[in-house]
């Protein structure tokens, strides 16, 4: 059966996305819009992908943010401006064995250089007006307290707010209340905080749309991620995380949901018309945390033995919304009942939502996280699984080891293979694509085409 | 007397699973491991379990690759090695005290891996500096002190919690007294031996060891250490149980008057105040203590700590550790240097692993130490 499957060569009819130029637009406008908001009186503030990025915007329309990880995987992928990011925060004395992403984000305020999505560097940093992060490794608050810390050498104060979501994960049942009041207090505060800081008003009105949003684009999310069960997979994962950046910008913002929507109406338009991703896939994978964004181009080597990337447990669930049903299978999460309509409704909610996170929860049971790439590759018809043991990133790596086990345990092909997802000094591109040949060799696959 | 106080401190270190065995035996009582000084022993000894820390053996890991990926740091692996290898086959139960995700793996691995009873995580805020974090520790700790009544079948009273946090407190106010010490131009103990004088408070009985410390105050007055203490050095950073480290550089010419790390003054500087409700007397204690770098955001109070102990301790020069992939300690490095040279202490930087070069390691602390101390000959 296997061997019918590896020497298959059906070839699929395959497209470009429609709404690829619209993504990028956005992603562009995004920067920019977080580059020139002072201009123009709005606001801007820094913090992490996975901040509660709803609550800055009850401050008003016109506050920007700009979101650490993204900002550093961007700086990654343009390697020549990475090195010299580096060598600053090498020569400001920080190890070099620290967060990749952090450190790329560092050498951007050391350099005084912004780099724009298109890989263009301007000079001048900007200057967030205040950081709002929160803490969900060893190294997210500490990123921002140097980060200020930075600013200040520089002569600019940026004050700091980091939430502490370290509560843990509700892997059988829901966590108990005092776990999740402890942070919507936090919040509450943080309100309070924000407006002493910024001296503006506080929109409740603008917070439970932000919520509201948020909630609607990470299970829009999850629902595209869901059509790549079809056979053929009719988005590869190089693709997906141009698409799935956008709701680690901008997940709280109108524009996101929007392009979500409509997104999710191209897939489901490929899906019903077999529109392929890769033309020639005959072997499904799924990967596992940051790829090395400076070698992307791994993905188009892997395309040619016919090999699909479906995903990942981190593309599927960094942003996306799941649940399991009580017949075990894995899909995407309701919305809430509803719509929240005061500050106390939309501060809970979010906060129940945001801890609900799939990839919250390897953080603290590694079990949680095998169960999920497990489901994964049942359902998306996965045939191996690539872990990318990533230095990069204590966060997403943290029981990476566990997890390798419990897949193997389940009988799974696995594949890990060391690298960084911001720092190209430890990804062998050379040595990995050579590793990675031979083991799809040893899964009966041939290169199909040079 | 001094002496043999000191000595036994080495003893019970070298040979703590022979201690922590025969304690079992004697006592009847359980044990339980735990990785991190975040664990509120208080609560421990309120239901007379022993809690002793796991640490490494600083053998090269052989046994942990499978299940720790090797970008985390030497101490977590090493800790688990210790339980893959049974050494620490006596214990009941392990606890962890939230600190970072290198020891949150090491927990885990022992959880899934190693046969145990009682496997017990407790998620201490990391937002230590904001104000619900005492009230939802608190509450975090009520939860545990269930957890360990339904283990050992056995009801936690306000006594029992009396008990332990007096147990804990006077253990840490006699070693800060010991610590005082340190402070004369010519220090009464060396930065070596109150290494193990803490270290063997973290893997033996704290009321034998109290009464030692109390033996050891006693003679310490009259105590001449029969030598030079050259530069008066300090050393801050991530864990540090090398204790070949220490004596080497005290070797080289100079005492280390000081140290800021959790198997020193970090784990004994904060007592336990007086509180009716005792879990939140405790549940402040851990709060409010001198933190891991991991829970000290947005401002660097650590740093300041060690600014300030740097000061009472008339230090000349501190060296800061980083434990490899130690990403909360890596990340403080330059502050806290560029802290320290304000107020004109020198520093200088070293990686750790799960051993150290010292053939290399030498030459650095030698050239550093004539920065502190050689210009007048140059001159």
């Amino acid at each position: 059966m296997m061997l019918k499957k590896m020497t298959q060569t059906k070839e699929y009819p395959t497209e470009p996305l429609k709404i690829w130029n619209e993504g990028k637009q956005l992603r562009r406008r995004y920067y920019e819009d977080y580059l020139n908001a002072n201009e123009h009186g709005g606001l801007r503030w820094a913090g992490g992908a996975w901040s509660f990025s709803a609550i800055p915007a009850g401050l008003g329309d016109d506050v920007y943010c700009i979101t650490g990880e993204p900002h550093g995987a961007t700086i990654a992928f343009f390697k020549d401006f990475t090195a010299k990011c580096h060598e600053a925060v090498e020569a400001a004395g920080f190890p070099r064995t620290l967060c990749a992403y952090m450190r790329n984000y560092w050498g951007s305020i050391l350099l005084d250089k912004y780099i724009l999505a298109d890989g263009t560097v301007i000079d001048n940093h900007p200057t967030p007006d205040f950081i709002w992060q929160d803490h969900i490794c060893c190294s997210h608050g500490k990123w921002y307290q140097v980060a200020k810390w930075l600013e200040e050498k520089k002569g600019k104060r940026v004050p700091m707010y980091c939430v502490d979501v370290s509560v843990g994960y509700p892997m059988d049942k829901p966590l108990e209340d005092y776990k999740i009041n402890y942070i919507i207090n936090q919040l509450d505060d943080g309100i309070e905080w924000l407006k002493k800081v910024t001296g503006r008003e506080y929109n409740d009105v603008l917070l439970c749309e932000a919520v509201w949003n948020e909630v609607k684009a990470t299970k829009l999310w999850a629902e595209i991620c869901a059509l790549n069960q079809a056979v053929p997979a009719p988005l590869d994962e190089k693709t997906m995380y141009s698409l799935y950046v956008m709701g680690t910008l901008m997940k709280h913002r109108p524009e996101c949901v929007a392009f979500y929507e409509k997104l999710k109406a191209e897939v489901e338009d490929r899906v019903r018309r077999g529109i392929a991703a890769v033309g020639n896939e005959r072997f499904r994978v799924i990967t596992d945390t940051q790829p090395p964004w400076g070698f992307l181009k791994i993905f188009r080597e892997m395309e040619k033995y016919g090999v699909v990337s479906l995903g990942s447990l981190y593309t599927y669930g960094l942003i996306g919304m799941w649940k399991y049903r009580p017949d075990g299978s894995w899909i995407p999460k309701d919305l809430p009942p509803a719509k929240p309509k005061t500050r106390e409704e939309a501060l809970k909610l979010i906060v129940e939502w945001t801890v609900d996170r799939p990839e919250w929860a390897h953080f603290y049971l590694p079990e949680a996280k095998t169960k999920m790439i497990l489901s994964i590759v049942k359902q998306w018809k996965a045939d191996a699984v690539l872990l990318h043991y990533n230095r990069g990133c204590e966060g997403l790596s943290v029981h990476i080891a566990e997890n390798r086990l419990g897949i193997q345990k389940a009988g799974v092909p696995v594949f890990p293979f060391e690298g960084n997802m911001g720092d190209e000094r430890e990804f062998d591109f050379t040595g990995t694509l050579a590793r990675l040949t031979t083991f799809f060799e040893s899964m009966g696959l041939k290169k199909m085409k040079k | 007397m001094v002496e043999e106080v000191f000595e036994t401190f080495r003893r019970w270190i070298d040979n703590r699973h022979d201690y922590a065995k025969a304690w079992k035996e004697k006592t009847g009582s359980r044990i339980v491991g735990y990785f991190c000084t975040y664990v509120p022993e208080e609560i421990l000894y309120a239901v007379n379990i022993l809690p002793v820390r796991i640490l490494g053996s600083h053998e090269p890991p052989t046994v942990t690759e499978p299940y720790i990926f090797a970008m985390f740091c030497h101490l977590c692996r090493d800790c688990l090695a210790q339980g893959l290898k049974g050494r620490f086959d006596y214990i009941d139960g392990i606890v962890e005290g939230q600190s970072c995700l290198h020891l949150r793996q090491a927990f885990n691995a022992w959880r899934l891996h190693i046969p145990i009873n009682f496997a017990y995580y407790i998620h201490i805020p990391h937002g230590i500096q904001n104000p619900h974090a005492i009230p939802y520790l608190t509450q975090e700790l009520a939860k545990f002190k269930k957890n360990l009544e339904d283990w050992t079948g056995k009801k936690i009273t306000n006594e029992d919690l009396d008990k332990g946090i007096r147990i804990m407190n006077r253990n840490r106010e006699l070693m800060r007294r010991v610590y005082e010490y340190r402070k004369p131009d010519n220090p009464k103990i060396t930065g070596l031996e109150a290494m193990e004088m803490v270290l063997s408070s973290q893997m033996v009985d704290k009321e034998e060891h109290s009464k030692l410390l109390k033996k050891l105050l006693e003679e310490l007055p009259s105590r001449n250490l029969n030598r030079n203490s050259g530069v008066r050095l300090m050393i801050i950073g991530s864990e540090d149980d090398d204790r070949v480290f220490m004596k080497n550089v005290e070797d080289l010419g100079a005492t280390f008057v000081v140290d800021e790390h959790c198997t020193g003054s970090r784990y004994i500087w904060d007592d336990v105040a007086p509180h009716e409700d005792k879990l939140f007397a405790i549940a402040s204690r851990y709060v409010k203590r001198v933190p891991c770098p991991s829970k000290d955001w947005p401002e660097f109070t650590r740093v300041n700590h060690s600014v300030k102990l740097a000061k009472e301790f008339n230090v000349q020069g501190a060296l800061v550790i980083q434990n490899k992939f130690c990403d909360p300690h890596g990340i403080e490095i330059p502050p806290l240097r560029e802290a320290l040279k304000q107020i004109g202490v020198q520093t200088y930087p070293f990686e750790f692993d799960v051993t150290v070069p010292w053939g290399q390691f030498r030459t650095r602390v030698e050239a550093f130490l004539e920065t502190l101390t050689g210009l007048e000959e140059l001159f």
